[in-house]
């Protein structure tokens, strides 16, 4: 819980640590501290940020991360944290992904110190959040170090991540949601009826009553309707339970709608103005969000921290919205906000947000159809890609599809290669996708996939019986048989080559259309190229198959001739003797 | 407050009923099961259907040596019961109104809940919370 919060708060951090305001730093102290509790105790959690809370300026800070620790720790104690590794992988690379910056290390050093699974891994994100945030005041080389670890550890922290704060919705996840959203209702301002809602859940295949709690949890302003935050949430809390988090007694307050509004709703004043003020002139311009939060804040910092929350709100409509470009500013102005647990958390999906407008591509796509894929059935997920043995294969998709947009996510891109296939298949994929069993989605998407691969394979069957017509003719003279199997295999080998550089030729123009950004076309091209890598395997080995059954049959012939003659020869030779020739 | 709190649908099925001493709950299932007969004889006496909450609020329906019983129905002729304890001081007419009301908010928002199939009984979560918190009162 308390990880959460200082997740959040260390990733704004540390893009605060990449600013040069001692301020921020502070409060990253605050916050990295934080964490560290987080793994002993509430109490300690609370002691930790008080002492915390005497090094840096931050007493309001102390409370909304009390308040969080309160209700994560509540919901740690819930969670017997089967952490979904398979969720994790995936993620990891997202995660790589999406925090380029250095707030991308100290988030990951943040998920690794929530993973209470690995307790060995907090003391050290803690010791390179910690040292990272030094860094910005003292040693830069540090923060480049602690990015370094981040980096290596961005697997494990999205494995973290995802275990331990799963009432977090990522930015991958809430591209998914919105996505769905729209699918549901084209306008994300508007509300999404109830039945509607009841429909598209009841795919989930969860028992009715937990989705009725789930309702319950998610209709915050009881209308029978879902906004979107509402549907994110509720969303958000069917991907936690088929993956079997146990559902919580109350909202969590990070999937509280009001989580994004609260800073919204509180302007005060705070120290992190100026702060503030600064990042939305160093930030982007057209960053009003930015400046609105920025002059809303101005003295205590927790009013900052709402501010901040502010900013993150205005940055979080953003994200609903198609915009890439405030998100930037909304994270500078994350920086400034850490306190509150929340807010960090809002920071956070920014954060990763702001990386994702960048990488908005076929990729955006992928991790969509991938979180998609995460949510519901980590575990199946990494046995598809190595029941496919193809890893490398994976990555060639994923390098074909997202064009080289994101090159650090190839085990993303090979599980969104993965992924995408099922979506791909049914008019609403993704939904058919989360809520179908992966298994049975994966086959039908490979089916879908293998459809065109049979027609090139079918073109291929066609030119080697051509061949073969060929070759059979070259073999009437026995003693030319030998070589006329291999002009047999000669004809044939070239056309093999031919065919495979067609659909090689094919993956390429495939790729592109991926980047078109088309969700069904781009889930199925990836899996295409695998599909027609192992089609062309597939093929080579018919191929050899044809040559030698042609062979066979040569050889057969050639051996009834040579049985025929022999019959001939030896009635002329000898007396007319019963032969008989086999 | 409450000793009993019980929901009962426009067929008179039960939807929910909680008690707060669990060892007499069949006495008080009876009891409510008996109020409902008083609870007819209210609303069929109206002959107008006013959507006015007084009209909805029927008041004490009959009292016992042990406890006394309100009732309250909805314009859908959902009927809340509110069995109360007669050793009690004897709560204001208000409160138990706004006792009904809560009641009725949680009940609205039940409702709401598109996966809720009226007539299934009630098993939401936060209506129970609600319906506890009235009942720990009690105690």
């Amino acid at each position: 819980m308390a990880a959460v919060q200082a997740g959040l708060p260390v990733r704004l951090e540390s893009i605060a640590g990449e600013l040069p305001l001692p301020v921020f730093v502070g409060i990253t102290n605050e916050l990295e501290m934080r964490y560290p509790n987080q793994p002993l105790t509430n109490e300690s959690q609370s002691h930790i940020l008080g002492s915390v809370a005497g090094s840096a300026p931050r007493p309001p800070a102390d409370r909304p991360v009390l308040r969080h620790p309160d209700t994560s720790m509540d919901k740690l104690e819930a969670w017997s944290p089967p952490q979904s590794p398979g969720i994790s992988p995936p993620r990891s690379p997202s995660a790589y992904r999406s925090y380029p910056y250095g707030a991308q290390r100290n988030g990951t050093d943040t998920l690794l110190v929530h993973d209470a699974k690995v307790p060995g891994r907090p003391s050290v994100p803690q010791e390179n959040s910690s040292p990272s945030h030094y860094s910005v005041k003292l040693q830069p080389e540090q923060p480049v170090i602690t990015r370094v670890a981040s980096v290596e550890r961005l697997v494990e922290r999205l494995e973290v991540d995802y275990s331990d704060d799963p009432w977090r919705i990522t930015e991958e996840q809430r591209e998914y949601y919105t996505n769905q959203f729209r699918s549901l209702q084209p306008d994300l301002s508007a509300l999404i009826m109830g039945t509607v809602a009841k429909n598209f859940f009841t795919k989930s295949k969860l028992p009715i009553p937990e989705l009725s709690h789930i309702w319950e949890l998610s209709d915050v302003d009881k209308d029978g309707a879902l906004t979107f935050p509402e549907f994110c949430t509720a969303f958000h809390l069917i991907v936690a339970r088929k993956n079997g988090y146990p559902l919580p007694e109350t909202l969590p307050a990070t999937l509280r709608p009001g989580f994004v509004e609260a800073g919204v709703v509180t302007a005060p004043p705070s120290e992190a103005t100026l702060p503030l003020i600064v990042f939305d002139e160093n930030m982007m311009p057209g960053a009003n969000q930015l400046k609105m939060g920025s002059v809303d804040l101005q003295g205590t910092s927790r009013p900052g921290v709402t501010a901040k929350q502010e900013a993150r709100d205005e940055s979080r409509k953003p994200e609903f919205s198609p915009k890439r470009i405030p998100e930037p500013h909304e994270k500078t102005i994350q920086h400034v906000s850490t306190l509150k647990p929340d807010s960090p958390q809002e920071l956070d999906a920014n954060m990763k947000s702001r990386t994702r407008p960048r990488s908005y591509s076929s990729t955006s796509i992928d991790d969509a159809m991938k979180k998609v894929e995460e949510p519901p059935t980590p575990p199946p997920r990494p046995q598809k890609t190595h029941s496919r043995a193809s890893s490398l294969d994976l990555n060639k998709l994923f390098q074909q599809s997202g064009q080289g947009s994101r090159p650090s996510q190839h085990s993303l891109s090979a599980k969104s290669g993965w992924l995408p296939p099922p979506p791909a298949l049914p008019p609403r994929p993704p939904a058919t996708q989360i809520f179908s069993f992966l298994p049975g989605s994966e086959k039908s998407s490979q089916k879908a996939v293998q459809q065109p691969n049979f027609a090139d394979f079918s073109k291929f069957r066609e030119e080697e019986s051509s061949l073969r017509g060929l070759s059979t003719e070259d073999l009437t003279p026995p003693k030319s048989e030998s070589t006329v199997v291999h002009q047999g295999h000669a004809p044939q080998k070239p056309v093999r080559r031919k065919l495979h550089p067609e659909s090689q030729s094919a993956t390429p123009p495939s790729a592109t259309p991926y980047s078109a950004a088309t969700l069904t076309k781009s889930t199925q091209r990836p899996p295409p190229k695998q599909k027609r890598e192992i089609q062309m395997a597939i093929r080579k080995n018919r191929e050899t198959n044809a040559v030698l059954t042609r062979l066979n049959s040569e050889l057969q012939q050639q051996l009834k001739v040579v049985h025929r003659e022999r019959v001939t020869l030896e009635s002329q030779l000898e007396l007319p003797r019963p032969v008989t020739s086999t | 407050m409450a000793v009993c709190i019980a929901v009962i649908a426009k067929e008179n099925c039960p939807l929910y009923i909680r008690s707060v001493p669990t060892q007499g709950e069949l006495k008080f299932h009876y009891t409510v099961h008996t109020s409902l007969d008083v609870v007819e004889e209210k609303i069929s006496g109206v002959g107008k259907a006013l959507a006015d909450q007084r009209e909805l609020y029927l008041g004490l329906l009959y009292p016992t040596e042990d406890y006394k019983v309100y009732g309250y129905v909805t314009n859908s002729k959902v009927k809340f019961v509110i069995v109360v304890d007669s050793s009690n001081t004897s709560l204001r007419d208000n409160e138990i109104r706004s006792m009904f009301r809560k009641l009725h908010n949680s009940f609205t928002d039940v409702m709401c809940n598109p996966f809720y199939n009226p007539g299934d009984p009630i098993q939401s979560k936060a209506f129970d919370s609600i319906v506890s918190t009235m009942m720990v009162q009690a105690c």
